[in-house]
């Protein structure tokens, strides 16, 4: 098929797909769906925007992005989640954010840490437990820098204070309390939970610390889970290059980075979908420059480390260099081994915060084709800067549901899917490779020049093991 | 205030740190247990052609989907109406209208399964009334069948939202139980058992037994589906006509004791003959199970289930050496806790520590009981309402071999440095453990193999060469 021809199939499908839907709910999904096009026009897509009831959607809620997401990971402060036991439990040790530590000395990352609420609490109220468990929290972990309280539904509806109790425990006990906001009813998606974890961060942490001298090449990560030791592969590879990692936020953080995340020469951000907002309020408040980055395959690698380096001086240009030249004579070897089975695959990918825009080149690198992503929560401004990535033809689904997913899969027929574990399944029934990539599918990690060969193996490893073969049963037609 | 400035690891090893540790009156750490929501889900995937769905915040569903995905490693397939904080104002009965019809068009269920997570309760939404609206205003059809549960989580655990969905799917579908229309079947109850095996094993046994039954609710076939090329959403579950038919059963039998209770009472008050004995986990567990169902059926015990019976126990002597005298701490809900309890009394194993967060005064009673019928069960406590934090505690400070819980217990049993089979729900970091039986006769097979060739891997890998044995 030409260009033109794959387009106008393509949007076909998506006309065909939403015929099923009744008027309103077809109205509002026609708007979150596009095919890309030379020029461009109707290729953005409607996003952030309220989830259509019923549809079997793969978002998750405020509490999940700021306890899940953005909290979670910080591993010397106890989270407690702050309401009925379920959204601790469903979102405990499930997400890969490594951490390094003595666990329940000052690492608290595979806890879950509840106030349990029983029907009391919703009618009573809430606030004295909470009070209570706070001190029973820094009785029994007193090395915790801090404790975040992190408030799931019911909280926010029964019309519980926990700012004035977090106030008051972090008056007794001498740490920091952090009152978190994130009711699983606010907002559409994860992504507002992500803004008010930012927001308790810049309220109640940032600034706040101690402080500490910055050096001429101290530098901070923003915006990186450590999912599967993402992040501990960037540090790694920024270090090679001169530069010093003094904070990450939050894989593997620490109360302290987050006080002194403006504290650095230059952030650079990983995820801009969770946490622009806090590289903007440093820039704004402190002058703390920042910088996107994109540590995935090495044509990126190659790209964000050069922009890098240019905001130093000479020698962290040259050393640049000299890793990049050490680095992809060993990459071009990975691709040259892959090449014969994976080049010219075709993915189709759907994922939350910057993946489904990040990991294009990752795939380009090994010669596959992305045919198809979509944001679970993004924003607009998140679309403007995927669309130009992509290639014409393009599929583009926003906030897609398992019936559209489905039905786009079966109709434009890639190689491989790339998406979460509600998917998986779903896709390996059909027979077709699958990958998760929010948490890597427990591999990793897959950033970095460290990244990149174990990329490359699981996605061959998907697309070419030999368990497909054995679906069909010989004597079925 | 004291403040102890420099925690260490040793010190959270202490027996001190142990009882400022069980002091603690508010907070829970690591609880063994889910909410009540997940559990309407899971028995909602039991019914044919049944789309779960959630009245509440989108999140909730996000979330049962994941956890259930990422035990059995299969689809799980679920709405939810997505209310918002407009909903919270309003209520959410526009969200539920726009939900239904979307789900109907979309999925094309036989039936729709409604529970309410948290939100929906707080701001008190009248389900029953909205759901009679949605039909006048024609979001589903008038005759289209769909079950009510309200489960906030802040109420019960899984287990109880398994129980009021059950009820409410069997209030939905069933027909009024008239006199002359009582058919013969028994219909057994699973209860909130995570295992597709378990179900096959009673289905298979029944089979053996020539008993017509039911399986009420069964989601084996969902949790445990073939891969054919193709994905059915809905795969296998009680058929309809057979939930139609639910209160004319013969009679009914509960395999689980807490995880039914409100359905077993309902059934009771409309009627219908129950029996409810315990999870049929060890030799008499199954016993129990086999003569009830003989009973029912009024013919002899084939042979072929007594030789099964027969191998078990065979198995059972021959390993009874590396579990006899060998100290365990179990944890996880009331019902697998009595089960393995059962087993390991027989198997002259000694339970010490019995932590239970979501136990039932009940349950504490018949734990109770059961320990004290046992020369085996007489150093055991049982730990009712603790976590997983308590364990640790118990672990380090009076140790055992060996831990029996789900995949949260990983991280105390590493602290305790003791082997932790996994058993329970739910499983993430091991495979196919949900593929093969715990309950019947080969489920004691089953459990030996996994306990005894963990401790024999454990004795292997820890012996100087002196003591590197080719026989154990």
């Amino acid at each position: 098929m030409s260009i033109k021809e794959t387009t106008d199939f393509r949007k076909q499908v998506v006309e065909d797909v939403l015929k099923i839907y009744p008027e309103k709910a077809k109205k509002d999904r026609r708007k979150h769906l596009a095919v890309k096009e030379d020029n461009c026009e109707g290729c953005a897509v409607k996003s952030n925007s309220k989830t259509v009831p019923g549809v079997m959607t793969a978002r998750g809620c405020a509490y999940a992005g700021a306890k899940g997401v953005v909290w979670g990971p910080v591993k010397d402060v106890v989270h407690i989640s702050h309401g009925p036991v379920g959204c601790g439990f469903y979102s405990w040790g499930n997400r890969r954010n490594l951490a390094d530590g003595e666990i329940g000395v000052d690492n608290f990352v595979p806890f879950l840490f509840t106030s349990d609420f029983q029907e009391n609490d919703i009618v009573f109220g809430g606030d004295k437990k909470l009070e209570t468990i706070i001190h029973e929290v820094m009785g029994l972990f007193p090395n915790a820098k801090g404790v975040s309280v992190l408030s799931e539904c019911p909280v926010g509806l029964i019309g519980d204070d926990i700012e004035s109790v977090a106030r008051r425990t972090s008056k007794d006990l001498e740490i920091p309390v952090i009152p978190v906001r994130c009711e699983g009813f606010r907002g559409i998606s994860q992504s507002l939970g992500h803004h008010i974890a930012n927001d308790a961060i810049r309220d109640h942490l940032l600034g706040k610390g101690p402080g500490r001298e910055v050096g001429p090449y101290d530098i901070g990560i923003i915006g990186d889970y450590n999912i599967g030791g993402d992040a501990w592969a960037s540090k790694k590879l920024l270090e090679e290059i001169g530069l010093n990692v003094v904070n990450i936020w939050t894989g593997d953080s620490t109360m302290e980075m987050l006080q002194n995340g403006h504290l650095v020469k230059l952030n650079l951000i990983h995820c801009t979908r969770s946490m622009n907002y806090i590289v903007k309020h440093m820039e704004e408040t402190y002058g703390t420059p920042w910088l996107e980055f994109n540590f995935f395959g090495p044509t990126n690698i190659r790209e964000s480390l050069l922009k890098i380096a240019k905001k130093f001086d000479q020698t962290i240009m040259e050393k640049t260099l000299i890793v990049i030249e050490k680095y992809e004579a060993a990459m071009a070897k990975v691709i040259e081994s892959y090449h014969s089975r994976l080049s010219g695959k075709k993915v189709m990918l759907y994922i939350g915060g910057l993946r489904p825009r990040h990991m294009i080149g990752a795939y380009e690198d090994l010669g596959m084709v992305v045919i198809g992503t979509g944001y679970e929560f993004a924003h607009k401004e998140d679309y403007e800067v995927t669309i130009p990535e992509l290639k014409e033809g393009t599929l583009i689904y926003d906030d897609v549901n398992a019936y559209e997913l489905e039905e786009f899969v079966q109709k434009l027929k890639p190689d491989l899917v790339g998406s979460g574990i509600k998917e998986k399944y779903v896709f390996e029934k059909m027979g077709l490779p699958f990958r998760q990539m929010h948490s890597w599918d427990y591999s990793g990690p897959y950033q970095g020049y460290e990244g990149f060969p174990i990329f490359a193996r699981d996605m061959d490893m998907a697309i070419n093991s030999p368990t497909w073969k054995s679906i069909k049963a010989p004597w079925t037609k | 205030m004291e403040t102890r400035t420099k925690a260490t690891t040793a010190w959270l090893n202490t027996v001190e740190y142990r009882e400022l540790n069980f002091a603690r009156e508010k907070l829970v750490i690591n609880p063994a247990k889910a909410c009540q929501p997940l559990g309407a889900l899971f028995c909602a995937l039991g019914v044919e052609g049944c789309l779960p769905f959630t009245h509440g915040s989108q999140g909730c569903t996000a979330y049962f989907r994941s956890t259930l995905s990422r035990h059995y490693r299969e689809p799980v397939a679920a709405v939810t109406d997505s209310m918002t904080e407009d909903s919270a104002v309003f209520g959410g009965q526009n969200n539920l209208h726009e939900g239904l019809k979307n789900a109907y068009t979309l999925y094309q269920p036989k039936v729709i399964a409604v529970f309410t997570s948290c939100m929906a309760e707080v701001i008190g939404d009248d389900i029953k009334a909205y759901l009679g609206n949605a039909r006048e205003k024609e979001s589903i059809p008038q005759d289209f069948p769909v079950a009510l549960a309200n489960t906030p989580s802040f109420k019960g655990s899984h287990i109880t939202g398994y129980d009021s969905m059950l009820k409410g799917l069997i209030e939905c579908l069933a027909t009024p139980r008239q006199a002359d229309k009582i058919n013969d079947k028994l219909y057994i109850v699973p209860g909130f058992d995570t295992y597709p095996a378990n179900l096959r094993e009673y289905k298979r046994i029944l089979k053996l037994l020539k008993a017509l039954y039911t399986l009420l609710p069964d989601n084996s076939d969902v949790f445990d589906a073939p891969n054919l090329g193709t994905y059915q959403m809905y795969s296998g579950g009680t058929p309809i006509t057979e939930m139609n038919d639910a209160l004319n059963a013969a009679s009914y039998l509960f395999l689980q004791t807490y995880s039914t209770p409100t359905t077993s009472k309902y059934l009771a008050s409309k009627e219908v003959p129950v029996e409810t004995i315990s999870m049929p986990i060890g030799i008499a567990g199954m016993d129990k199970f086999i003569e009830s169902v003989a009973k029912f059926t009024g013919a002899e015990v084939p042979e072929e289930i007594t030789f099964e019976r027969g191998r078990a126990v065979d198995a059972m002597t021959d390993a009874h050496p590396y579990i006899h005298g060998k100290k365990f701490a179990l944890f996880g809900d009331p019902d697998l806790l009595i089960g393995l309890v059962t087993f390991l009394l027989e198997m002259g194993g000694m339970p010490v520590h019995i932590v239970c967060t979501n136990a039932t005064p009940t349950f504490i009673t018949d734990m109770e009981s059961l320990l004290a019928s046992s020369p085996y069960g007489q150093e055991a406590t049982l730990y009712a309402g603790k976590d997983l934090w308590h364990l640790r505690s118990l672990l380090v400070t009076e140790p055992v071999d060996m831990l029996l819980g789900d995949s949260h217990g990983k991280w105390a049993a590493r602290d305790a440095n003791i082997p932790l089979v996994r058993i329970g729900f739910p499983i993430t970091d091991r495979v196919n453990l949900h593929r093969s039986p715990i309950i019947g006769y080969s489920g004691v097979i089953n459990l030996i193999t996994m306990i005894t060739n963990t401790f024999l891997e454990e004795v292997d890998r820890n012996s100087t060469e002196a003591h590197f044995e080719m026989m154990r």
